[in-house]
């Protein structure tokens, strides 16, 4: 299936906006996906298998939150970056 | 960004170059750990490395650290929380990255930052059957490389506060359950701790004659010691404050902001806490608060504190208004270094050619640090985007850089 992917995203595949993989579960699509471009999807979801909270994912337009989620070969995935990531707190000292 | 390809990763970085204890007393260091210490002639070029909110750029300076060349930026628009030289063999650097949407990552390179690749398996906690509380890794906040002894050896401290340790230069990364899994780790790091950024593992010191003995801050617990290569671990926090608990005083809870091991004395630490400047010399396990000697209109809260590399009595901080509702920037716009020359008995203040006035600095605490040089050169970066350096152990300042983004951390290096 067709897989949309974010800018933030495209350095692991080339520049590509778009590519293809396969997968039963929205779970299996992102191993799928990591297989061909390394490193991918730690960058989407975390070592809980949560999907990280400034990115979404969207099957046929809906949003998803749940890897479990069962994917048909002619889905249209589409894995965004969120509107409200970009100011992260991160690093902040205290 | 993607690792395998290392010259469509120099491609994609967008380099451009533009001129611009355990309570026994310890052994001594041995002879060849001397020798690496010893002050460099001010012929070896300093490179500053440079980790910044949007992105990483280095500072070359010419052999007199007179002028200096801006090289950048790589990894524009990545939040770089810490870029490391390893000095056992001043070629390779590894670097704590993400962005505001992507997950945490390490990339490393061995040729001096020409080339990156990113970790196959960068610090991430164990897989817990409830996922949805579980921690997950938000960002790495500090590295630091192994001992000597230990070549290939990293060490990474997260956020929420994990120790994680890599043997293959970055490349993979593991779990220390030691303290990741501690069965105290609930009480060392509890569920609705956190700072403005959430809670911190944020420096990880290495005894330089014990490969095993090791030193963590955090800033929950405070400090803590390990003599197992972190299978266990003791706080050390005896003396240290805690003004904003209860009890001002408890065997953990602390705010550690920084530590500085004394190379040519490892059993002499300094400490920049969040309530106050403190030494420790082991195997003594009580802290003295050497920050009462500054000047009570300045304070002694601060981020980073510097221990020089080759004198024990002397060390260098950089205050902050730690008052009322914390503004982080320099005490009454008036930025300085202070320096002890005699262990924190006194403090002064070392401010000429900074800003008189209306300088408003935050400098964080991996972004004060000094070279190896001879005289000790000094440098630090300020959330504003300026770089400043002394080439006179803090005698005179010069800014060095301006207009970069927020400065996250510095270090001054010699490489290969």
């Amino acid at each position: 299936m067709r897989v949309l992917l974010a800018t933030p995203l495209r350095s692991y595949t080339s520049g590509q906006a778009a590519v293809e993989a396969d997968g039963a579960s929205v779970a299996q699509l992102l191993v799928a996906l990591d297989a061909a471009f390394p490193g991918i999807r730690f960058r989407i979801v975390d070592e809980q298998d949560r999907i990280r909270q400034h990115m979404r994912i969207f099957v046929n337009h809906e949003a998803i939150r749940d890897l479990n989620t069962l994917l048909n070969p002619m889905d249209d995935v589409q894995i965004l970056q969120a509107l409200s990531g970009g100011c992260g707190a991160e690093a902040r000292n205290t | 960004m993607k690792g395998t390809s290392k010259t469509k990763n120099r491609r994609a970085a967008g380099k451009t170059r533009r001129a611009v204890s355990a309570g026994k007393q310890r052994k001594p260091p041995r002879r060849h750990l001397k020798t690496r210490l010893r002050a460099r002639t001010v012929a070896d070029d300093v490179t500053l490395l440079v980790g910044t909110r949007k992105g990483v750029w280095f500072l070359h300076g010419d052999a007199r650290r007179a002028s200096w060349s801006v090289e950048g930026p790589q990894f524009l628009g990545h939040i770089i929380n810490h870029v490391v030289l390893d000095p056992r063999d001043r070629r390779t650097i590894v670097m704590a990255a993400k962005t505001g949407h992507l997950g945490p990552t390490i990339y490393t390179s061995t040729d001096c930052g020409k080339s990156w690749v990113e970790s196959k398996r960068p610090p991430a906690f164990s897989k817990q059957a409830d996922g949805q509380s579980a921690r997950a890794v938000s960002h790495t906040f500090w590295l630091t490389p192994g001992h000597e002894t230990e070549p290939a050896v990293w060490w990474a401290g997260t956020s929420p506060p994990g120790l994680f340790r890599s043997s293959d230069h970055g490349a993979t990364w593991e779990s220390i359950d030691g303290w990741n899994e501690n069965p105290m780790y609930p009480k060392w790091v509890p569920a609705d701790s956190g700072t403005p950024d959430g809670a911190l593992l944020n420096q990880i010191v290495i005894d330089p004659r014990d490969a095993a003995h090791l030193y963590i801050a955090t800033s929950t617990a405070g400090v803590f010691e390990s003599i197992d290569k972190g299978r266990s671990w003791k706080p050390l926090n005896r003396g240290v404050e805690a003004n904003f608990l209860p009890d001002p005083y408890p065997e953990y809870g602390q705010d550690a902001h920084c530590l500085g091991l004394c190379p040519q004395r490892p059993d002499r630490l300094y400490q920049q806490n969040h309530c106050g400047i403190y030494r420790i010399d082991r195997p003594d396990d009580a802290w003295e608060r050497i920050g009462k000697n500054m000047p009570a209109e300045v304070g002694d809260i601060g981020f980073g504190i510097i221990a020089h590399p080759r004198d024990p009595d002397t060390a260098w901080v950089f205050p902050m208004d730690g008052t009322m509702v914390w503004p982080r920037t320099s005490p009454d716009g008036r930025p300085a270094a202070y320096r002890t020359s005699d262990a924190g008995r006194s403090w002064q203040r070392q401010d000429r050619g900074l800003p008189r006035q209306q300088g408003w600095f935050t400098v964080k605490r991996q972004a004060f640090c000094c070279d190896t040089q001879q005289p000790l050169g000094l440098y630090f970066g300020t959330t504003g985007g300026e770089l400043w350096m002394s080439s006179n152990e803090g005698g005179t300042w010069k800014q060095i850089a301006a207009h970069l983004p927020e400065i996250y951390s510095v270090s001054a290096v010699t490489m290969a």
